[in-house]
């Protein structure tokens, strides 16, 4: 039994911490939120510098040559310090759809300069306020050229490139497809949105008649954007786990230097009861996000079951610690100064980003009634 | 990340599944997992015996005690290789678990020599049974505020009151006992230690009729038992330091919970039709199922975890507390929701007419017990927060006070 991971991939997790702590403080997250910036272009160039956004890029398109399991580890650390940088996009999306499904030329054209932060990657699949599927994306691709609009998609004004979700017009599931988009091209505009989480940039995209190419398949977009949603929902699995970690340990700090009623807060079981609840979820959510790692890194095939099971847990983990801890830190948690506002926000950006935990839920439920368990 | 074992646990494994299969029948796969026992409790304890002491033979029931008291001198990860080849065949057990799990460890850290070699090996070959006794009726999150007396007379020790929750104890040989020799003391300065033959003259064991109509727990009574002072463990008023070593074992020995889980549920939900259509197309019981698989995946993989420190030779982190936190209201929940998607039929109990004879309904019983066995969810929830994550203790009002000063209210 070697459920863990090794001692490499430790010492880079420890590396990214090392680099986060000095560069990535919460005072840094508060001048993004504050701020007209979408992101912490110093803490997103040292990331790349060091080669964490290439580590799983094959050297041959000048990343690591890593796999998994070390984005996981980089994941859980960015995910602790709330770091505001498009590593997701650009990553666990972009990156990976690219390695997945993209064309030699495409993957030697885009790869390299995901790999050194020279381009920031996007996957844009949401159109508004209904969930994105086959019956509802309106953007369409056809004779090259892409039509329609994305909203919200993250980091989209520091993008370069996007892979997007469009309708190719066939039936059902296959009505969809994976499209590449240069968005520095003709025919894209673009604007800034506002979210409940400024400290991870989001825009609408507006696409007339842009030039575009088929990533992947014709017709296998709907299949190939959930097998890419599935990887990345580990990692922000990991992610997860880290803010919630870093909610819970928040909010045990202040129950230990607050006192009322002549006591330290933390004396009462009102109290330590909840943060021993986050402790619990907590775990279960660490060790679902494990086994997705372990699904993701050795493609055994219940890659969609283990990232359903790992982002359910880890979502209500997250969801659990950083909205608790609000309430452990009482009205100072309400504060605009206060710190507990991060997780709060991060919390529920990561639960919407990649679909609702109900999404999930009934994608994970599907997979059991094919595995026939019962 | 690997699932395997190295090569030495693989040998182990090997040579532990070649001895069970010479040794024991195979489960059948198809045999419900939940269910009542119908098989006389004499009958049951008679066949566990024999098992016992094959086991026992061949090294296998304590394997990670040491060679001079029967055991395989092994290692923890060992011992879980054995249990989990163990579980997929079909041998009697649950007698000796307390009495190997928590009595004789106690035994084998407080008690002499002459008394360990007189009474360890016996206990891991079946033939004597031990069982604990700690709770009262007054004290039971709170243990130490115990009032069970035990007063000098010459060489013995008298002891006066009652126990409650002590399983096994109409078949039990022997027992471990925690009594008040000092009610002037402090709650735990004033406790002392025994081991007693639970045959002895004024004792009297009664069943407890369970929730659920069945009796699996006992009250025991004492009315002047003589213990004689060499059955003392530790010394006079430091019981409460000798009591934490069985209770250290305790969260090992309880173990995790099992019975119906997602996967009966799962079956339920494909096999009934509600008024909306077939109960698994509807959002509410998927999201219910969902969030039970995580669940069960969740302490699955935390065991593996924890394993895997095991294996390394490290000591388990914390996580493994989380596990009946989860396990216990998941068990009582699961059963209560399943009962309620058979509508007005979830009421049936009858093993003919209750869907999955009754398993869901029998787990909802036991389910509002299992959450207070061996550690309420709150008391649980007292140690994650204060031994994990440091939090402080609640303010003791008992702590500097002589216990006979204590208020007690509901004895």
């Amino acid at each position: 039994m070697n459920f863990d991971f090794s001692d490499d991939q430790k010492m880079l997790k420890d590396q990214a911490r090392k680099f986060l702590d000095d560069t990535c403080t919460l005072d840094h997250v508060r001048k993004i939120l504050e701020g007209d910036a979408g992101h912490d272009e110093a803490v997103w160039k040292g990331l790349c510098d060091l080669g964490f956004a290439g580590a799983a890029i094959p050297e041959e398109f000048g990343g690591l040559g890593l796999g998994p399991l070390e984005l996981c580890v980089l994941a859980e650390e960015l995910g602790r310090c709330v770091a505001p940088v498009p590593f997701s996009s650009s990553i666990y999306l972009a990156a990976e759809a690219l390695k997945q499904f993209g064309s030699q030329s495409q993957k030697e054209t885009w790869l390299p300069q995901l790999a050194t932060g020279a381009c920031v990657g996007t996957v844009a699949s949401s159109e508004g306020t209904q969930p994105p599927s086959p019956a509802t994306v309106k953007t369409s691709f056809a004779d090259g050229k892409l039509n329609g609009t994305k909203i919200p998609v993250a980091d989209a004004m520091i993008s370069g490139i996007a892979i997007v979700l469009a309708n190719t017009g066939g039936a059902g599931e296959r009505a969809l497809s994976l499209v590449l988009v240069d968005l520095n091209g003709d025919g894209v505009s673009r604007r800034e949105v506002e979210t409940i989480d400024p400290t991870r940039g989001h825009g609408e995209i507006v696409f007339e008649n842009a030039p575009a190419e088929l990533l992947g398949q014709e017709g296998q977009g709907w299949d190939d954007y959930r097998r890419v949603e599935a990887g990345a929902a580990v990692l922000v699995a990991f992610e997860q786990v880290g803010g919630a970690e870093a909610a819970m340990n928040m909010a045990k700090d202040y129950a230990l230097e607050r006192y009322a009623f002549g006591r330290q807060i933390g004396s009462y079981q009102a109290i330590k009861h909840k943060i021993a609840d986050m402790y619990v979820k907590l775990e279960l959510a660490r060790s679902n996000a494990y086994y997705g790692a372990m699904a993701f890194a050795e493609d055994a095939g219940d890659l969609e079951l283990a990232a359903a099971a790992a982002r359910i847990a880890a979502t209500e983990a997250y969801r659990f610690a950083a909205q608790e801890s609000i309430q452990v830190h009482g009205g100072i948690g309400f504060t605009w100064e206060a710190n507990t506002q991060f997780h709060y926000r991060r919390s529920k950006l990561l639960a919407l980003s990649l679909g609702s935990a109900s999404r999930w839920k009934d994608r994970l439920v599907s997979e059991l009634e094919k595995s026939n368990v019962a | 990340m690997d699932f395997n074992d190295t090569p030495e646990e693989a040998k182990f494994r090997a040579e532990v599944r070649a001895w069970l299969e010479a040794n024991a029948k195979p489960k059948d796969p198809n045999k419900a997992r939940a269910g009542r026992s119908n098989k006389a409790e004499a009958d049951r304890l008679a066949s566990a015996r024999v098992w016992q002491a094959k086991k026992a033979e061949a090294g296998y029931a304590a394997i990670t005690w040491p060679t001079e008291f029967g055991g395989l001198g092994g290692s923890s990860i060992q011992s879980v290789i054995y249990s989990q080849e163990e579980s997929n065949f079909e041998v009697p057990g649950g007698f000796f678990d307390i009495g190997l799990g928590m009595c004789i460890p106690t035994m084998m850290a407080w008690a002499t020599k002459e008394q360990n070699e007189r009474f360890v090996k016996p206990a891991l070959y079946g033939k004597e049974i031990w069982c604990q006794l700690f709770s009262e009726p007054s004290a039971g999150s709170d243990v130490a505020g115990l009032r069970t007396k035990a007063e000098r007379d010459g060489d013995d020790w008298v002891i006066n009151g009652q126990k409650v929750w002590t399983s096994g104890a109409h078949f039990c040989d022997y027992g471990i006992i925690v009594t008040r020799s000092d009610p002037s003391a402090p709650k735990h300065k004033g406790l002392t230690f025994f081991f007693l033959d639970m045959k002895s003259p004024g004792i009297e064991v009664r069943p407890i009729k369970q929730i659920s109509g069945e009796s699996n727990f006992n009250e025991v009574f004492f009315t002047d038992v003589r213990v004689p002072d060499s059955q003392r463990l530790g010394d006079v008023g430091e019981g409460w330091k000798v009591a934490l070593t069985t209770l250290m074992n305790e969260r090992l020995a309880i173990g995790q919970g099992s019975g119906v889980d997602y996967t009966e549920l799962l079956k339920l939900a494909r096999q009934t039709e509600l008024e909306s259509g077939p109960a698994i197309k509807d959002a509410n019981v998927r999201e219910h199922l969902a969030d039970w698989y995580v669940e069960t995946q969740g302490l699955k993989y935390t065991k593996f975890r924890t394993l895997t420190a095991l294996s390394k030779g490290q000591t388990p982190g914390p996580e493994s507390s989380i596990g009946k936190i989860v396990s216990g209201p998941k068990m009582q929940d699961l059963a209560s929701f399943a009962m309620d998607l058979q509508g007005q039929g979830g009421i049936l109990q009858g093993d003919e007419d209750a869907e999955m004879n009754a398993a869901f309904q029998n787990q909802w019983m036991w389910g509002a017990g299992y959450r207070i066995a061996g550690g309420t969810d709150e008391i649980l929830r007292n140690i994650v927060s204060e031994q994990v994550l440091g939090l402080p203790q609640d303010i003791r009002v008992d702590k500097q006070v002589p216990f006979n000063e204590l208020p007690s209210g509901r004895k």
